[in-house]
């Protein structure tokens, strides 16, 4: 079969936002499939609008179409309007490239960057036509695959995905298929499909849970130990070595609807080493590579040409470490090519490392939004989770913000954090009063925005022993903040339901018996569990029930030293035992600076795979307070705090 | 320096809402580096100004659009509808483009009239006859629609111009109609509606806007578009493209076997239009 264009038409009249199911986007490919050839199928198991600026999608799109012996195409979660026109006329899953359907393909491929999302891979999974069980599947079915920052703990999904990849995925989708030709060119026979796991468990970074045996000890999970000798008994994660290898994307898909960050998107550097110990991504995404000044420049230049976009993101997790920050968002603004029209976004912005320079550039162009992530609202408890920064740094880029003309701007704050008291969380109220003061000095109509999300520990990291605060106590805490920013007009408090925080946690750190939650939670509707009006706590907690599950035990219980993690088998690079003596750290209020500039504490992530930080500049960018040797006192900053940047020669 | 654009969408691409043209319509002319006159403020945008706004899922092959070019900038307009043509997603060309006087009325007060071809579903061209017919003689058209969540009516008779049936096509009847954008715009749903409430609407698509002058009708900017073939081109003949709004319109009609669709004159019920969707 091959385009249902001429089916899906009459169906995209009735439901909304029908351009979301049209591809046609700029930089979207249409590839010749071929007997020979490897058909993926990138699936984003959310909505378009969430998936199609997916940037790890979209690398993996292009470097397989480049392959000779590869097409890919994408996909995306239909909403529920059109699903249910789906399955009322027996229609499939189908790409939004050539609108052919799912089972057309030889992989299909899911993007796994949250744990609410798990629910709608099996729905998409059995949309196409695919048994949702993996042990049910034939020869004739295509394999099921999920790689993304969730898939570091892959058990809760190992019942329906044939096979994860850890860690960066730009070379190993091409030694995966290398494996399925083979398997096609054998002619799929009956028996062949468990042959071809087998091989694809021995390709680094490639865990195949059917090929491993899961023991348990009454309630506690005993042991994750290969089937078979050949494979290994630690999957270790895939990292590119050199950022600049891989210009990836070349050719950024334009969406012609809209969608969440829909602007042209530069990974300037990907690792974090500031060692935040609430976050994942930095934890599982060392070394730190930055990728080569010429090479943003010339992807941004390039790509603001060909997309005509007018604004450029530089993404990374912390923007303001890259080596040349200042000199790319200068130039970008000032380029005469793009008319001054062009602004320059930062998202993940660390508040230590905005300067009052990076402020100036910046508000050169269009004014974008600004979003500060403090964390928590107390130094003692940024201490704890290595968010090292003092408030005299917070405060001073914060005068540098409204200094240079910004009236609002967003800060981002947890909480639920280890050693948590109500202090702490009433320290977040109380820094956003100060910063409205600031903004006062400068604006009289300066407000803040607060969020408030609940902590959920995540697998890979030093919290990942601890025990998640209660939904009841995340709600406490919520309204805690809520009553006592009542009379603060100028601040405007939203915080995450801790309903959801909850499921997030379930997901988070629990073993492959998630498995049946998940499915029945599915079988009873839950899709969609990220979007709000879709959520349905009480399916996760009946679920839980009928598994024979405790909430109390998989989410909100502190694990020991010995206990074997549901993850034990898999390796990020970080060594247990680094991430052990963290943990200990932070319940002593021990910070550790960010080792790009400091000695190395053996973490394991550069050690282990003989790489190294790639970093162009030896020296920590200004106004950080890690790193300098000044962060752990509080000391002054290099913010010119409260003063406007004497104006510029010529300007 | 203002200019106007006529440009089509078909296709795929008509599912795209008004917003969404109008955002890669901006990116189309950045990346044409077509040098676009910016409003001032916090967030400048480009000055462009939209006539009216065509519904998602609807096609049409007269879309309008003019752009205000930064001062002191005269550009040629002779290789606008094919420069921007490539940098615009496939479904949507340009058909036209031609200067405009500064202090030249806009779209929106120009426009009097649109042309539609409608998709009637499941109807017999017989049956859709017999309801034009009894449309076009009754004293009112009453339709109820709901307006900020009050049910109101409508009657739509001073809006209809006129409606002909035009052929069979693969799922009902093609019908065109002339309907009145003032006092509001008429949608072809409601000309279904009022026909016969259980009429589903089909394929849409808009061929013409009409400005009124003394009892005579032009288009903005005139061109004759082959609406047999998937992607409307512009006529060879530059004297077309290059012609300002304020000219007078061509003749037009023709032989009924030409396949190239003309404006018609439609005066009766008994005009027929040429048929867009396959039968």
């Amino acid at each position: 079969m091959s385009s249902l264009w001429s089916r899906l038409e009459p169906l995209l009249a009735q439901v909304q936002k029908p351009a979301r199911y049209i591809g046609c986007e700029d930089g979207a490919q249409t590839p010749e499939h071929a007997p020979h050839k490897v058909a993926w199928l990138l699936t984003y198991p959310d909505t378009y609008e969430i998936g199609l600026p997916n940037q790890g999608l979209q690398i993996l799109y292009e470097i397989l179409n480049e392959r000779p012996d590869a097409v890919a195409e994408r996909a995306y979660a239909p909403w529920v309007d059109l699903e249910a026109l789906l399955r009322a006329r027996g229609l499939p899953l189908f790409s939004v490239d050539t609108h052919r359907p799912a089972i057309d393909f030889d992989i299909l491929a899911f993007n796994v960057s949250a744990e609410l999302v798990y629910t709608n891979v099996l729905n998409c999974i059995d949309l196409a036509g695919v048994p949702v069980r993996a042990e049910d599947r034939g020869p004739e079915h295509p394999l099921v695959g999920a790689g993304g920052h969730c898939t570091y703990n892959p058990e809760p999904l190992a019942d329906f995905v044939d096979f994860f990849v850890l860690g960066d995925g730009e070379e190993v989708v091409s030694e995966i298929t290398e494996r399925m030709g083979e398997w096609k060119a054998g002619g799929r026979t009956s028996g062949s499909r468990q042959r071809l796991l087998h091989d694809l468990a021995t390709v680094a970074g490639v865990y195949v849970p059917s090929m491993y045996e899961v023991a348990y000890d009454g309630a506690r999970l005993a042991s994750v130990t290969p089937r078979y000798p050949d494979v290994p008994e630690r999957v270790e994660k895939r990292t590119i070595a050199d950022l600049g290898a891989w210009p990836y994307p070349k050719r950024q898909l334009v969406p012609l609807t809209e969608v969440v960050h829909d602007r042209l998107n530069v990974e300037v550097f990907r690792g974090c080493t500031r060692g935040c110990r609430f976050c994942q991504a930095g934890m599982i995404t060392r070394p730190v590579r930055e990728r080569p000044e010429a090479q943003v420049r010339h992807m941004v230049t390039d790509g603001l040409r060909r997309t005509g976009y007018d604004e450029v993101a530089l993404t990374s997790l912390s923007t303001a470490d890259f080596s040349g920050i200042e000199r790319v968002v200068a130039d970008t603004v000032a380029d005469p090519g793009n008319c001054g029209q062009v602004s320059v976004s930062l998202p993940s912005l660390r508040v230590d490392a905005f300067t009052v320079g990076i402020a100036a550039e910046l508000q050169r162009a269009r004014r974008t939004g600004l979003t500060f992530a403090p964390e928590a609202g107390t130094w003692r408890m940024r201490r704890v989770i290595n968010k090292l920064i003092a408030d005299d740094d917070l405060y001073g880029a914060v005068e540098s913000a409204y200094s240079q003309g910004w009236r609002r701007m967003k800060l981002y704050f947890m909480t639920g954090l280890p050693t948590e008291t109500d202090d702490d969380t009433l320290g977040i109220a109380e820094l956003a009063r100060r910063c409205v003061e600031i903004g006062r000095r400068h604006a009289k109509g300066a407000s803040v925005t607060v969020s408030v999300g609940g902590f959920v520990p995540k697998p890979f990291t030093p919290f990942q022993w601890f025990g998640q605060n209660t939904a009841a106590e995340l709600q406490r805490k919520m309204w805690l903040l809520r009553d006592d920013l009542r009379r603060d007009r100028a601040v405007a408090y939203k915080w995450h339901d801790p309903k959801a925080t909850l499921v997030e946690g379930i997901a988070s750190r629990g073993d492959r018996r998630l498995g049946a939650v998940i499915e029945q939670v599915w079988r009873n509707g839950g899709t969609f569990q990220e979007w709000s009006e879709h959520f349905d706590l009480t399916l996760w907690e009946d679920a839980m029930a009928a598994a024979g599950l405790s909430i109390d035990d998989v989410v909100y219980r502190h694990r020991d030293r010995d206990e074997v993690l549901a993850w034990d088998h898999l390796s990020a690079g970080l060594h247990k035992d680094f991430l052990w003596q963290d943990w200990r750290d932070a319940l002593d209020e021990v910070g550790l600076e960010d080792c790009r500039w400091t000695p190395c504490y053996d973490c394991g992530a550069c050690t282990g795979y003989s790489i190294e930080h790639v970093v162009a500049s030896a020296t920590p960018p200004a106004g950080g307070s890690q790193g300098t040797g000044q962060g752990l006192a509080l000391v002054p900053v290099p913010v010119a705090v409260g003063s406007r940047p004497s104006p510029r020669a010529g300007s | 320096m203002r200019v106007r654009l006529r440009f089509a969408k078909r296709g795929k691409v008509r599912f795209t809402s008004h917003r969404d043209v109008v955002r890669l319509w901006e990116r189309a002319l950045r990346r044409a580096v077509l040098p676009v006159a910016y409003s001032g403020g916090f967030r400048p945008r480009p000055k462009l100004s939209f006539g009216l706004a065509l519904s998602t899922g609807h096609e049409s092959v007269a879309e309008y659009l003019d752009v205000e070019l930064a001062d002191g900038v005269a550009a040629a307009v002779d290789d606008l509808p094919e420069r921007l043509s490539l940098e615009l997603p496939v479904g949507i060309d340009v058909l036209a483009a031609a200067p405009i006087e500064p202090g030249h009325p806009s779209l929106q007060e120009q426009v009097q009239t649109c042309t539609w071809h409608i998709e009637a579903l499941d109807l017999e061209p017989l049956g859709a006859q017999r309801l034009v017919d009894a449309a076009l003689v009754a004293e009112e058209l009453v339709v109820a629609r709901s307006r900020k969540g009050r049910e109101v009516t409508d009657d739509l008779r001073p809006a209809v111009r006129c409606v002909t049936v035009v052929g069979p096509t693969s799922g009902g009847t093609e019908l065109e109609a002339e309907l009145a954008v003032h006092p509001r715009s008429v949608r072809p749903a409601e000309l279904l509606a009022a026909l016969d409430p259980v009429l589903a609407e089909g394929r849409v698509l808009r061929t013409a806007q009409w400005i009124w002058n003394d009892g005579a009708r032009d288009e903005p900017l005139p061109v004759v578009v082959d609406l047999g073939s998937a992607l409307p081109a512009p006529l060879a003949d530059p004297s077309v493209t290059r012609r300002d709004h304020s000219d007078v319109r061509r003749p037009t009609g023709g032989d009924e076997g030409d396949t190239r669709f003309r404006q018609p004159l439609c005066t009766t019920a008994s005009t027929r239009g040429s048929p867009v969707f396959p039968p």
